[in-house]
């Protein structure tokens, strides 16, 4: 597996990061090493293998429908790198 | 009379029910270690002096009114992978550089419920993500076995701080090996619990069908006394398992006469130290002495574990770790021009190297057309595995190897040849693949540094481990050694 340059920047945009020329590049190599090192489950035949959908076969647990949480609005905003109002604010998304 | 930081947890609980002495003393001893030591070490990257000594004095105040449990008192450090109201979680990331958590980790509430006094946070592979404690932007840790030597990763902090005497126990977490190959490569015992017996609530998420969190102690009773706090089923967890919770300090004392033990073929092969190899043979002789029959094993797919693991864990790495987007929490760039901007450079800057290639290996994984060769291959792959060691439980109790193929590398050895790192965990990462219960337990020095056996038991069978290693170390003493200086 060989990525290049193109590819690369694809994928830090669907993992929303940004990368410089510089950075592209080391990752072309270190990117394509890992994927070298994956790969190599290629060599075990799987095709009548149920995937793993979980360790102990156990399905997820359900609980009721009610409220179990208090409200912690102020504390979790706390911690927020800008808030106004109680809202979290982000640059406009809309003109 | 042995110094302070040299008794057990069962030794210091006396002494505290005694009145030998007080929490408040013991608290401010180790504080003062972790003054005098951890300079060089750079095991410990927040302290909480002030709340520890004020949870010193309430321990005080419970073991004074007859109130005290086996923990009450005693302190220890939590691998800053936790949540801690109030105290810095940075998680070993300039992106939680800011965070100070509004909320505790169920394993941090359970044990401050138990009256165990916080000395403060451990530094860590940043995210969880590493095998030699490089990654963290608090600057590596070093091994107090020889100080140009890493030791380990992720919970690399929480095996120094051990190792040096600097807290009695700590926290860990192991996703791929993140306990037991620090354990090993610090002389400590370390147990990575099945997955699902200890509550992954507040524990920041790495690859959330392979966490889980575990103690690190000097002995394996120290181990069993702290996991007997932190296990047992949480609502707030969808994955914790709603099962009692085992008698572990009660099984310590079993008879292990009869017990079957698998030694694992594979990883006895080629790329294991051969110094390595003699201190596992060593271990396994004393084993012997205690009348154990050793068989031997195979695991035949095990050298297929690394390859699964490097798509699961960056796939659910990248899916989890998408939430640090600058705005609720975290680190946020300036003068972001637009929302895609704001998130790109936030974690851009937030995020170090090796973060930001998990996240793009997973991201890429889970891409529209590789779903099904990469992620449903790995966990076609891990179901195999899984087999694997369904099949050995069926002849055996317990399985025996190393915890990792060599003794503590250098700092800067692994650290520019990301593919050369991984391969530093092959022996643990099979286990967390099918979920199961392992530890990591000093065998004899090979060439001056700590070596790993590794013992692997069926689900839920850590009380079994434990009881096995306990074993092993009343007639050896292989747990007691200390690295020299500390």
């Amino acid at each position: 597996m060989s990525l290049d340059a193109e590819e690369v920047e694809k994928i830090a945009h669907l993992a929303r990061i940004a990368v410089t020329a510089d950075e592209v590049d080391a990752l072309k190599s270190e990117l394509s090493g890992i994927l070298d090192l994956v790969e190599r489950m290629g060599e075990l035949d799987t095709s009548d293998i149920l995937p793993m959908a979980h360790p102990l076969d156990m399905p997820q647990r359900l609980r009721p429908d009610v409220v179990t949480e208090e409200n912690h609005r102020d504390e979790y905003q706390a911690v927020a790198p800008a808030v106004e109002n109680g809202l979290y604010l982000v640059p406009r998304v809309i003109e | 009379m042995s110094e302070l930081h040299e008794k057990s947890i069962a030794e210091l609980s006396a002494g505290l029910a005694a009145g030998d002495y007080s929490s408040g003393e013991l608290t401010r001893h180790f504080l003062e270690r972790i003054r005098r030591f951890d300079g060089e070490l750079n095991s410990v990257v927040t302290l909480a002096e002030e709340q520890a000594l004020a949870a010193a004095a309430e321990a005080d105040r419970r073991i004074g009114a007859g109130e005290a449990g086996p923990l009450t008192g005693i302190p220890i450090l939590h691998k800053d992978i936790f949540c801690t109201r109030g105290v810095k979680t940075a998680c070993g990331s300039r992106m939680l550089d800011n965070f100070i958590s509004p909320y505790d980790a169920t394993v941090v509430t359970r044990l401050k419920e138990a009256g165990v006094v916080m000395l403060g946070k451990t530094n860590m592979d940043e995210f969880a993500m590493g095998s030699s404690n490089e990654t963290s932007f608090y600057g590596p840790v070093k091994n107090p076995w020889d100080t140009d030597r890493v030791p380990g990763g992720s919970s690399g902090g929480s095996a120094a701080a051990v190792a040096a005497r600097l807290a009695v126990a700590a926290t860990g977490t192991d996703t791929g090996g993140s306990i037991r190959q620090p354990a090993a490569l610090c002389g400590i015992t370390g147990l990575k619990p099945t997955y699902g017996r200890v509550s992954r609530y507040g524990m920041i998420a790495f690859a959330s069908s392979l966490d889980q969190a575990g103690p690190m102690t000097r002995s394996a009773e120290d181990a069993a006394c702290l996991l007997a706090a932190m296990a047992g089923f949480d609502e707030r967890d969808s994955t914790s398992v709603d099962r009692p919770v085992d008698d572990y300090v009660g099984q310590l004392n079993r008879e292990v006469k009869g017990l079957k033990i698998g030694v694992v073929k594979e990883f006895f092969e080629e790329g294991l130290n051969p110094g390595m190899k003699a201190a596992m043979e060593t271990a396994m002789e004393k084993l012997k002495e205690l009348g154990a029959e050793l068989v031997e094993i195979s695991l035949p797919n095990s050298h297929h574990s690394v390859a699964a693991y490097y798509v699961v864990a960056p796939a659910e790495c990248s899916s989890n770790l998408s939430r640090f987007d600058g705005v609720r929490f975290g680190h946020r760039c300036d003068n972001p021009a637009d929302l895609e901007d704001l998130y790109k450079r936030s974690r851009a800057e937030g995020f170090g190297p090796e973060v930001k290639r998990r996240i793009m290996i997973g991201a890429y994984a889970l891409s529209a057309g590789y779903y099904d060769a990469y992620y449903l291959k790995a966990q076609q792959v891990r179901q195999v595995i899984a087999d694997d060691f369904r099949k050995a439980f069926e002849e055996v109790d317990v399985l025996l190897g190393p915890a990792s193929p060599e003794t503590a590398f250098r700092l800067g050895e692994k650290s520019d040849d990301p593919v050369s790192m991984y391969l530093s965990d092959i022996y643990t990462i099979a286990v967390n693949l099918a979920g199961l219960p392992a530890l990591s337990m000093p065998a004899p020095l090979v060439d001056g540094l700590p070596a790993g056996l590794q013992l692997i038991g069926n689900y839920f069978e850590e009380g079994r481990l434990l009881n096995l290693a306990h074993q092993l170390q009343q007639v050896s003493d292989w747990h007691l050694q200390t690295p020299e200086g500390y």
